[in-house]
């Protein structure tokens, strides 16, 4: 069920997954689109075991990039599995050797699913501007990972600067159940909020999206403070009525403290890659909330301790400055690859 | 502490833009009548756990048993560990438990028995105190409905069915939602006379809302099918639920109840409306209901029913491989009980889109194998310019809704076979939903107790609906019972001979799924 192909084309790869679901009998289901993922050999496995399972949900076609410079001629290896034992959809590895491990792109290319939304994920490392990068400006959605970066904040700050619409960074969405835990308890009346604080563990880059996002939200100034971990240890709200407050200090349990209610525990885990992962796959429009809250940053007084200095942290906010340096990209690109929309935002 | 309903959208943290956030339920309890049933052990208490796990919960959430058992909240809690661990769809996880079973309590009593409920509204009390419900309980009577009017009784008087300002009681009901019109327009008093409409919540189990919304997505998102959605293009429609298992331990609800009660008046009437329906305006609840109520007014009987009508009742043979025994064998059941396991019927809907489009409904109980779908089988072209040999294998073309199991559409087209000769023959090409591996897709009690709780009440039919379900349904009931008995098939088959020879007098055939 893996085809191994060396020294091949992309149009040789193209061929070869088709053929093999024709083999198995499968010529017709359900891609809803193309996974391109851009890693190294040691991120590639994990990632790509993470994706099939994210695949179960969205059934797509999952193409590894693996560049790999070195001083030979160009050359591409690629490996292809269809409807492995698992019954995961289309899997093509590519190593791409030599000069070809510059031209991403250009082998990515004609593998995509005809018209499917492309999302490319960068498990580790990631271009500075991945809006601009090559094989980003095929796609709709761009998914980074700061956290991975050897400098988590620094990374976040590359990505705050270099914000396009379809940007979205893993930092932001593991911090999903805590935002829900957080607004659902704003669900219930409460006080008029005076101020916010969250402990978290050093340079983690969920910490301070986390306060961005109620800073924004709120318009309350929010103050981080550096605890032990793992990961965000507490979120307090400060109101009129009382504090409400969210300490996790195992990783496991949230234990919720507000005035008028007996103390609650709700479990509150890390989340797996591959349920990061499909979350990101479910909706392939830009995530505005998420640009907002990168602007937000510099209005953090944390930020400036953890920012890049070199960065005016009152330079305009990207969401603004962006579309106009993404309408002149766009319009260089070849006829059929997908262009990175922005939608109107509320900034 | 303020009177004012807080609305979600009264918090600066939700933007609706802000897809990811999922909408968690605010402080509540759910108590369940008839906790020893299967239902509540299968499908229930699971799907609490499931949504505790998915973190859709409400910190401080309370689960109350009330059944006719003498257990203390620790042996509730027991059963409901083991119900968990064996029928829930997401891993056990000892943290999500043990938050969980702290909000358990049990009730023991009869349906009819005052102190019981007293009791039940002290724990109900309680559980505001200690675990911060704030007065929000949903009701799920998971009992038969004799009992409906008991229980509501009983809620009334303890004052349960009432809460302060702020704060909600809710009530779900579980079909049969009655036998006939007027059982079910007394069933609907009773409960209406306690609980506001707006509060009741009738629950179809069979109907998920994923399914739902994948059907109003399939035609009302696109522009390929609405243009032939109608009598100009379609020549009839088949709408099956096939069960390939008898029923199973179930005699004392099934005998007197029927193929057609239990599945054609809700489940196959729903479906029937969902495909037949003009558009809403939206999908807001009303809109909906609204649609599904105009199209079910304009379904039609044929005027003889004894031609366009089957019933039968599964014979022994074998199914899948293994031998069984026939419906008046199983246990429980008498050996003249007249009660139908396949009922076939053929219905019209009288619109300017449907008009002359027979509409046939079918549900079976050991039939070839388990199979939920809406078949949309369309005219054949007016004119083919092939010679009659090259088009012998063409059939109808035809769009498939499969709803279970392996959720999806089929269509099936003409295409030329390969080779030097001109030849055309029935393909089919299919597209199946995602899977529900991941936590995304949740099984459809997890949906339906999740809308009970955010009261987001869209899909549950009112019981207009389900009274009009009954006036399309009885007139045959009726018919039937006034003699006949129902035809026996084999085990395993696609139903008796009556049914194939109902569509034949159409010059149709049923699709075999």
């Amino acid at each position: 069920m893996t085809v191994r192909l060396d020294d091949t084309t992309a149009s040789q790869v193209s061929t070869a997954i088709s053929a093999e679901r024709f083999r198995q009998g499968s010529s017709a289901v359900g891609r809803v689109l193309t996974l391109v993922i851009v890693a190294d050999e040691a991120t590639q496995a994990d990632a790509v075991r993470s994706a099939a399972e994210a695949a179960r949900e969205h059934p797509c076609r999952i193409l590894t990039a693996i560049p790999r410079p070195g001083r030979g001629p160009a050359r591409l290896d690629a490996e292809v599995t269809v409807g492995g034992a698992d019954g995961l959809g289309e899997l093509a590895e590519l190593r791409l050797r030599g000069p070809l491990s510059h031209q991403v792109a250009s082998v990515v290319l004609p593998l995509l699913v005809p018209d499917a939304p492309v999302v490319v994920w960068w498990p580790g490392a990631a271009p500075d501007d991945v809006s601009a990068d090559p094989v980003g400006r095929l796609a709709q959605r761009r998914i980074t990972d700061a956290a991975a970066a050897p400098r988590p904040l620094r990374a976040l700050d590359v990505r705050r600067t270099a914000y396009a619409a379809g940007d979205t960074d893993l930092a932001w969405t593991r911090i999903t159940p805590w935002r829900a835990l957080i607004a659902s308890t704003l669900d219930e009346p409460f006080g008029k909020v005076t101020g916010a604080r969250i402990s978290v563990m050093r340079s983690s880059p969920s910490g301070v999206l986390l306060a961005a996002w109620l800073q924004r939200g709120l318009g309350v100034p929010v103050e981080v403070h550096t605890s032990r971990g793992p990961g965000i240890t507490a979120v307090t709200l400060s109101t009129d009525e009382g504090d409400i407050s969210i300490t996790r200090p195992d990783g496991r349990v949230a234990r919720m403290v507000r005035p008028g209610f007996p103390d609650r525990e709700a479990p509150l885990r890390p989340r797996s890659v591959e349920g990061l992962i499909a979350e990101e796959l479910r909706r392939l429009d830009p995530d505005e909330i998420y640009g907002e809250t990168l602007d937000e940053l510099p209005a953090l007084a944390a930020w400036g301790k953890y920012g890049d200095r070199r960065v005016p942290a009152a330079a305009t906010p990207a969401a603004k400055r962006r579309p106009a340096a993404k309408r002149a990209t766009t319009t260089k690109e070849a006829p059929g690859t997908a262009a990175p929309t922005r939608r109107k935002g509320r900034s | 502490m303020r009177t004012r309903i807080w609305t979600p959208t009264d918090n600066p943290l939700r933007d609706p833009r802000d897809r990811r956030l999922p909408r968690v339920a605010g402080p509540c309890s759910l108590v369940i009548f008839g906790v020893t049933g299967d239902l509540a052990r299968k499908k229930l208490m699971p799907a609490v756990y499931d949504l505790a796990n998915r973190g859709l919960l409400p910190p401080g959430f309370a689960l109350v048993g009330f059944a006719r058992r003498d257990w203390a909240d620790q042996d509730f809690a027991e059963i409901v560990h083991d119900s968990v661990r064996e029928n829930a769809r997401t891993p056990f996880r000892e943290e999500v438990w043990d938050e969980l079973c702290q909000g358990i309590r049990f009730v023991a009593g009869d349906f009819s028995q005052a102190g019981a409920f007293d009791q039940l509204s002290e724990v109900v009390l309680d559980l505001d105190r200690v675990r911060g419900t704030r007065g929000n309980h949903a009701f799920y009577l998971s009992i038969p409905p004799k009992f409906f009017g008991d229980v509501v009784q009983q809620l009334k008087r303890s004052g349960l069915s009432v809460s302060g300002e702020g704060a909600w009681r809710r009530v779900v009901i579980e079909k049969p939602f009655g036998h006939d019109l007027q059982s079910a327009r007394d069933l609907n008093a009773t409960i209406d006379e306690v609980f506001p409409s707006g509060t009741v919540f009738r629950i179809d189990h069979y109907l998920g809302k994923e399914t739902v919304q994948n059907l109003l997505a399939l035609r009302f998102a696109n522009t390929m099918f609405e243009p032939i959605w109608n009598s100009n293009y379609v020549d009839h429609v088949q709408i099956t639920m096939a069960e390939d298992i008898g029923i199973a331990g179930r005699a004392g609800y099934y005998d007197g109840i029927g193929a057609a009660r239990d599945v054609i008046q809700n489940h196959l009437l729903q479906l029937l409306a969902l495909t037949a329906m003009e558009e809403p305006l939206s999908f807001l609840a009303n809109h909906v209901r609204v649609e599904k109520e105009k199209v079910l007014s304009a379904v039609t009987l044929p005027a003889n029913l004894d031609l366009h009508t089957a019933r039968g009742q599964y014979a022994a043979g074998w199914q899948g491989g293994a031998a069984v025994p026939g419906f008046l064998e199983e246990e429980g059941i008498s050996s003249t009980s007249v009660t139908e396991t396949f009922a076939a019927v053929k219905l019209g809907v009288d619109t300017r889109r449907w008009a002359g489009v027979p509409f046939y409904l079918r549900t079976g109980k050991r039939l070839g194998r388990r199979v939920t779908e809406v078949a949309i089988v369309f005219k054949r072209a007016p004119h083919l310019p092939f010679s009659a040999t090259d088009t012998e294998e063409l059939g109808q073309n035809s769009i498939v809704i499969r709803i279970q199991p392996d959720e999806g559409v089929t269509m099936r087209f003409g295409s030329k076979v390969p080779g030097t000769q001109m030849e055309v023959r029935d393909v089919n090409m299919d597209f199946a939903y995602g899977d529900s591996f991941t936590e995304s897709s949740p099984e459809a009690y997890e949906r339906l107790i999740l809308d009970v709780l955010l009261g987001d009440p869209p899909l549950f039919p009112r019981h207009e609906e389900v009274e009009l379900g009954w006036k399309i349904l009885d007139p045959v009931l009726e018919r039937w019972a006034e003699g006949g008995r129902p035809e026996q098939y084999e085990s395993g088959t696609w139903g008796p001979a009556s049914s194939h020879e109902m569509l034949a007098r159409d010059g149709r055939v049923w699709r075999r799924p």
